[in-house]
């Protein structure tokens, strides 16, 4: 017993004993205090990222109301989206608002940039007034659009009357309530030209002294300087533009609910109809995951095709 | 030689000549690109004009076409009864209440992990700031679903705790990374100097970093400010009871419940107006901050 005790009760100490020589090191002191300071974010990954990610995975699986117990139904949630003639409508509305609105936005947001850039007195006043429109609530700005292109009194039918061209129901339309949607994010294009502007301004003064020097006129110069330095800021807004307008919600759900005839039908839309308003948890859940897997993909192609063109330097 | 300075003078000549016509040209370049900003600047304004516009009409001149551009008579009361007309001082009174937790969840948290990402050494940084910044990938919908049956198993429906909460735990990997890419720049000389006087790490961060970090805190909290203040489908799933609903929220109602008769737009323009406005005011006073904080999400993101 006491031969046990004396030889056991070191033992224990040296454990514990080794773990304080350890936290008395440098190392080991970073390391405690490391994590104390992003344990508030390691919690958060756990319980709104990771626990989520594997209920969603969970739930794909699932028939579930919210009210009766989950019922497992393997893969028919699959098999009812790739059925749902409205999951392509969504996939479709959604795919050629991102097509239309990104390119367009990327364009016009860069050219107001190269604008903004001319070293010019009152300049200050253009930034401003192109970069305020991208301020303004979604919430407000779909209730302000819906008004605009109100058929009868909104701003875009008067201004066409003055041409004598005649009224548009631009929301009631199939044929118009896209377009007038991906018209309407071209409003808030001073987002992406802001950082475009940081990135023109990051531009050396040599590259185009030069260039001059050689003869290049500002063709030349944008094709060959402007453009090239600035890929990696084209590339990034573009990767933006391409997840953000995936995600589009609030100017479907408020100025069109995805009418008429579902022309405006969005992703999300179709997401937060299935979960929240047929409470269909496993289907909602499978959509997110294709939704994520649309976005994942995209980018990898996006990075495969251009992001090779890119220059960094 | 002689032809060579013969070559060279009309060289010469040649780059003078050019020279003067560049300058003409750049007059008219610049004149060209006026005309063009003032004409963008005039398209960018007009929704804005007609928003103010509308919101100072009298209901019969709304609907008025061609469209009147200055309202007459002006009529303030607008404001008053669009305001009066829904419970807008709980809307503000809730959107505020979820804006000052979220402030303080996001500067305390977002910027301890920012710390502790920028300026400690330890083993499994960099995969834990590889995670963060997957999380900055990760939509904000796919996760929609089951954060929404995790919070109502919690009990959370119909309240602001799963509008706040959440924040508590690194504030969001986008403005941890703020954080830790400003905590960075600062030298390590600071920190060596805290140490040696026997500074604890939170008290080099707390004393030294936080104060010397001002920019960095302005330009997250109006980042903060403005996601609290527009968030829409936040509010649209957790909350039900008109009493408690925020700003966004109460906005789109006006619009759905005036939809069974006749939507007044003099009042609907008028609640835009009144939601937007703060906004454009914040704008207008931190403008530096705004930009400095969209250009730091775009270069180093």
């Amino acid at each position: 017993m006491n031969n046990t005790l004396e030889i056991s009760q070191p033992q224990i100490q040296s454990g514990f004993g080794r773990f304080l020589q350890w936290f008395k090191t440098p190392r080991g002191r970073r390391t405690i205090t490391g994590y104390l300071f992003i344990s508030p974010f390691i919690l958060g990954v756990f319980f709104w990222v990771l626990y989520p990610a594997l209920m969603a995975a969970w739930l794909t699986f699932q028939q579930w109301n919210l009210i009766t117990p989950p019922k497992f139904v393997g893969l028919q949630n699959f098999e009812t989206m790739f059925a749902d003639s409205l999951f392509w409508q969504a996939l479709k509305v959604t795919s050629i608002y991102t097509f239309f609105s990104v390119p367009m936005g990327l364009v016009l947001s860069f050219i107001l940039a190269l604008l903004i850039n001319t070293k010019m007195r009152g300049i200050a006043f253009f930034r401003t007034i192109y970069y305020l429109p991208s301020i303004v609530p979604a919430v407000a700005s779909a209730v302000l659009w819906a008004w605009i292109y109100n058929t009868d009194f909104g701003l875009i039918n008067g201004i066409l009357s003055y041409f004598g061209i005649a009224k548009v129901a631009w929301l009631q339309e199939t044929a118009y309530a896209l377009p007038a949607l991906i018209l309407m994010s071209l409003w808030s294009a001073g987002q992406a030209m802001i950082i475009f502007l940081a990135g023109l301004q990051g531009i050396d003064e040599i590259y185009y002294e030069a260039a001059k020097i050689d003869g290049a006129g500002r063709w030349s110069q944008m094709v060959n300087i402007t453009i090239p330095m600035m890929s990696s800021v084209i590339f990034f807004n573009l990767i933006l533009g391409i997840i953000n307008s995936f995600q589009i919600f609030t100017a479907g759900y408020l100025m069109t609910n995805g009418g008429p005839q579902n022309a405006t039908l969005f992703y999300v839309l179709f997401l937060y109809r299935v979960g929240f308003q047929y409470l269909k948890m496993g289907y909602a859940a499978a959509l997110s995951w294709v939704l994520f897997f649309i976005i994942l993909i995209l980018t990898l192609i996006v990075f495969k095709t251009v992001g090779r063109r890119v220059y960094y330097q | 030689m002689t032809t060579e300075n013969a070559q060279l003078t009309v060289q010469r000549q040649i780059r003078e000549t050019t020279g003067k016509n560049r300058i003409k040209g750049d007059a008219l370049f610049r004149g060209i690109i006026l005309v063009i900003l003032c004409l963008g600047a005039v398209i960018m304004i007009a929704p804005f004009a007609f928003l103010l516009s509308s919101s100072l009409k009298v209901e019969t001149q709304v609907f008025q076409f061609p469209i009147q551009w200055i309202p007459n008579p002006v009529r303030w009361l607008n404001y008053v009864d669009s305001l009066t007309q829904k419970p807008f001082h709980l809307y503000f009174q809730n959107t505020m209440i979820i804006v000052l937790l979220n402030q303080v969840a996001i500067l305390v948290s977002a910027s301890l992990v920012g710390y502790g990402f920028a300026r400690i050494d330890f083993p499994g940084r960099n995969f834990w700031f590889g995670v963060a910044l997957a999380t900055m990938m990760l939509p904000y919908y796919v996760t929609m679903v089951p954060q929404f049956i995790l919070f109502s198993r919690l009990g959370w429906m119909d309240g602001f705790l799963p509008l706040t909460v959440p924040y508590f735990f690194g504030g969001g990997a986008f403005n941890v990374f703020l954080f830790r890419q400003f905590f960075r720049t600062l030298p390590e000389d600071l920190s060596d100097a805290a140490r040696m006087d026997g500074c604890s790490e939170f008290e080099i961060y707390w004393r030294i970093f936080v104060p010397l970090s001002t920019s960095v805190f302005i330009t997250v909290s109006i980042f903060t400010f403005m996601a609290s203040w527009n968030d829409f489908i936040g509010p649209l799933l957790y909350i039900n009871s008109p009493e408690k609903f925020t700003i966004a929220l109460g906005l789109s109602t006006y619009r759905s419940m005036m939809g069974v008769g006749r939507t007044r737009w003099d009042l609907l323009m008028a609640a835009s107006v009144a939601m937007t406005t703060p906004i454009v005011i914040l704008f207008f006073i931190l403008q530096r901050y705004f930009i400095k904080g969209v250009v730091m999400s775009g270069i180093k993101g």
